[in-house]
């Protein structure tokens, strides 16, 4: 086994390893928007407890996390079950459980790193706005999306890394099943458990490391265009 | 019209502010922390007042106790920020289309062409908001909020972050746009050139309550001074006619009933009548009519009251010919040297070169011909 041969089963990790992080991130950003802005600008009882339950993936063991949906959103479980019979949607062992488990474990760097920017947005350019006539949602719209999109790159590449990153609670969730939901690291995991998988972990380390850099550099382009704009001129 | 009738109240601040504006430019001034900015804020619709009513022309922007609230967004109120809040994101020339994007379309809105000549930022159209200078910034601030179409003006401190220079190349602006576009403006400043030079109206906050309104006039001339740094800011303005320009010397005379004023400009002869603001610190008083000095300016009138206390100085204000009132600062020395009281004729002395000739404003006290009601 040398180190060029990418195998077919590993060009299948790798494009389902993309797949989930991309539905992943997509899926969650205008949630993580929503829940960021709520924590950035609301005022109200509940704050401390959100903020927490948005953090709780950080700081639980992701093996725990991924027991955590498995009850939940397993076949029997109260939401799996609900997703089963009303829209005929099937998590558990399968990649959109892998894309969920990837979600929920990025989801607070996503959300972090977008509140952060709006923490970070002068309130009075958004007074400024609504003097000018802009109701909330079009102050929102045009001010505060804007203002913190540097932040929502940041976010989403941090939610992206991390999407292609996620094992413990994905394969608690989903298992390891070749084709369905053996991302990336639970293939390393399943090479460095057979003999002579060194090559192969090898491989799809570098491919890894690879693939989280360039969508760092990708985010670094974005924030950088959009601020040239603002540097200069038209 | 403006009525404002408002109470607040913040941990560490109370806010009870009464006053009826009746158009023209009307000045909240005092010091930081008095309320001035709690006022601007009150009308734009950012604070929310305990109990209150607040109606510009005819629209009520709140009223607690008929339950009206109109928000930020309806309200119509043209905020000016003192550092100008331009959107960082957009380009000048979209942050002064962005107002006028949510104006209804029949508001009667000032031409954006116009305001752009106005306030003379052509040049600066494509440019973003960090690369402006100040008095830029203040300048696109100013013509976003006209083209919004607001139904006031209201500049909060629209000068303070900027220096002297810049401050006079932006006050001309304002003043055309008080006399041009005959919008009411509420123009809120600590600075009493800026304040003496614009409004008609002055509204006096001292924490969180009118202590003084009336015109620049009633409110800074002939004060008592409680300290000794309050003589400065003790200024009496007197409105004359320019008549004469002695190009040679580069000065402009002024008519006024009690002597002629002597101005360190050429004013140009289509000025009219302008205002000056004279500080009574220097103004030097005489019981004769003084011969061989440099003083240009010399006016009669008669004492018609003297504040003093314990302190070295006092304020005399002597009621000129014609009936302007001036003050001036001398010491309590001077005062009883000379024998003042009340009704003692005197001659008023006023340096020509201690007349900022850039504090000279250009309209008739607020009553000018296109100025609202």
């Amino acid at each position: 086994m040398s180190l060029e041969a990418i195998t077919p089963e590993e060009i299948v990790a790798i494009k389902l390893s993309l797949r989930v992080a991309t539905v992943a991130v997509i899926s969650s950003l205008p949630v993580a928007i929503l829940v960021a802005y709520v924590l950035s600008r609301g005022r109200f009882a509940g704050k401390i407890v959100l903020d927490g339950l948005v953090h709780m993936p950080l700081v639980l063991p992701p093996v725990v996390t991924g027991y955590v949906l498995l009850v939940l959103f397993g076949r029997r479980g109260p939401l799996g079950a609900f997703l089963e019979q009303t829209f005929g949607i099937v998590l558990s062992f399968r990649w959109t459980g892998a894309a969920l488990a990837a979600a929920v474990m990025s989801f607070p760097l996503m959300v972090r790193a977008i509140r952060l920017a709006m923490d970070a947005i002068d309130r009075r350019s958004e007074e400024a706005a609504a003097t000018l006539g802009a109701s909330p949602i079009w102050v929102f719209a045009t001010v505060t999306l804007p203002l913190a999109f540097p932040g929502i790159v940041a976010g989403v590449v941090l939610a992206f890394a991390k999407a292609l990153g996620e094992f413990g609670a994905t394969i608690t969730f989903v298992s390891n099943i070749p084709g369905e939901t053996q991302t990336i690291p639970a293939a390393i995991y399943s090479y460095t458990q057979t003999p002579d998988g060194e090559a192969g972990a090898l491989r799809l380390s570098l491919i890894a490391v690879a693939l989280s850099f360039a969508a760092l550099i990708a985010s670094e382009l974005l924030v950088r265009r959009s601020g040239q704009a603002r540097a200069g001129f038209e | 019209m403006i009525t404002f009738s408002c109470r607040l109240a913040r941990p560490r601040f109370v806010l009870d502010v009464d006053f009826t504006a009746p158009g023209g430019c009307t000045a909240l001034f005092g010091a930081s922390g008095s309320g001035k900015t709690t006022v601007a804020r009150l009308i734009a619709g950012i604070e929310r007042p305990d109990r209150g009513r607040i109606a510009v022309d005819g629209h009520v922007l709140v009223d607690t106790t008929a339950g009206i609230w109109a928000p930020v967004h309806r309200r119509r109120v043209g905020l000016v920020f003192q550092d100008g809040q331009l959107l960082p994101h957009l380009s000048v020339r979209r942050n002064l289309a962005y107002g006028r994007y949510f104006a209804p379309a029949d508001a009667k809105g000032v031409d954006f062409d116009e305001v752009v000549d106005l306030l003379g930022i052509g040049h600066l159209l494509a440019a973003y908001p960090p690369t402006l200078s100040g008095g830029e910034r203040q300048r696109v601030a100013v013509g976003r909020a006209l083209l919004a179409a607001p139904r006031v003006l209201v500049m909060d401190e629209p000068l303070a972050s900027l220096d002297a220079e810049r401050k006079h190349e932006i006050l001309p602006f304002i003043e055309r746009l008080r006399d041009e576009v005959g919008l009411p403006i509420v123009y809120v400043s600590h600075a009493v050139e800026e304040v003496a030079r614009l409004a008609n109206l002055v509204v006096r906050l001292a924490d969180g309550r009118v202590i003084a309104q009336g015109t620049p006039a009633e409110v800074f001339g002939s004060r008592v001074p409680e300290t000794t740094t309050d003589r400065f800011e003790a200024i009496s303005f007197l409105s004359g006619t320019v008549v004469r320009e002695l190009p040679e010397f580069a000065i402009s005379i002024l008519a006024h009933p009690a002597g002629e004023i002597a101005i360190p400009a050429l004013l140009g002869g289509s000025a009219g009548t302008v205002r000056v603001a004279i500080q009574a610190t220097n103004v030097a008083l005489a019981t004769e009519k003084p011969r061989h000095h440099s003083v240009r300016t010399v006016l009669e009138g008669c004492v018609s009251s003297i504040a003093a206390g314990a302190g070295p100085s006092g304020i005399v204000t002597v009621e000129l010919a014609g009936g302007d009132r001036l003050a001036a600062s001398v010491t309590r020395h001077a005062i009883a040297d000379l024998g003042l009281t009340e009704g003692t004729q005197v001659f008023a002395l006023v340096k020509a070169v201690s007349i900022d000739e850039r504090g000279v404003g250009r309209f008739d006290g607020g009553k000018g011909s296109k100025v609202r009601a």
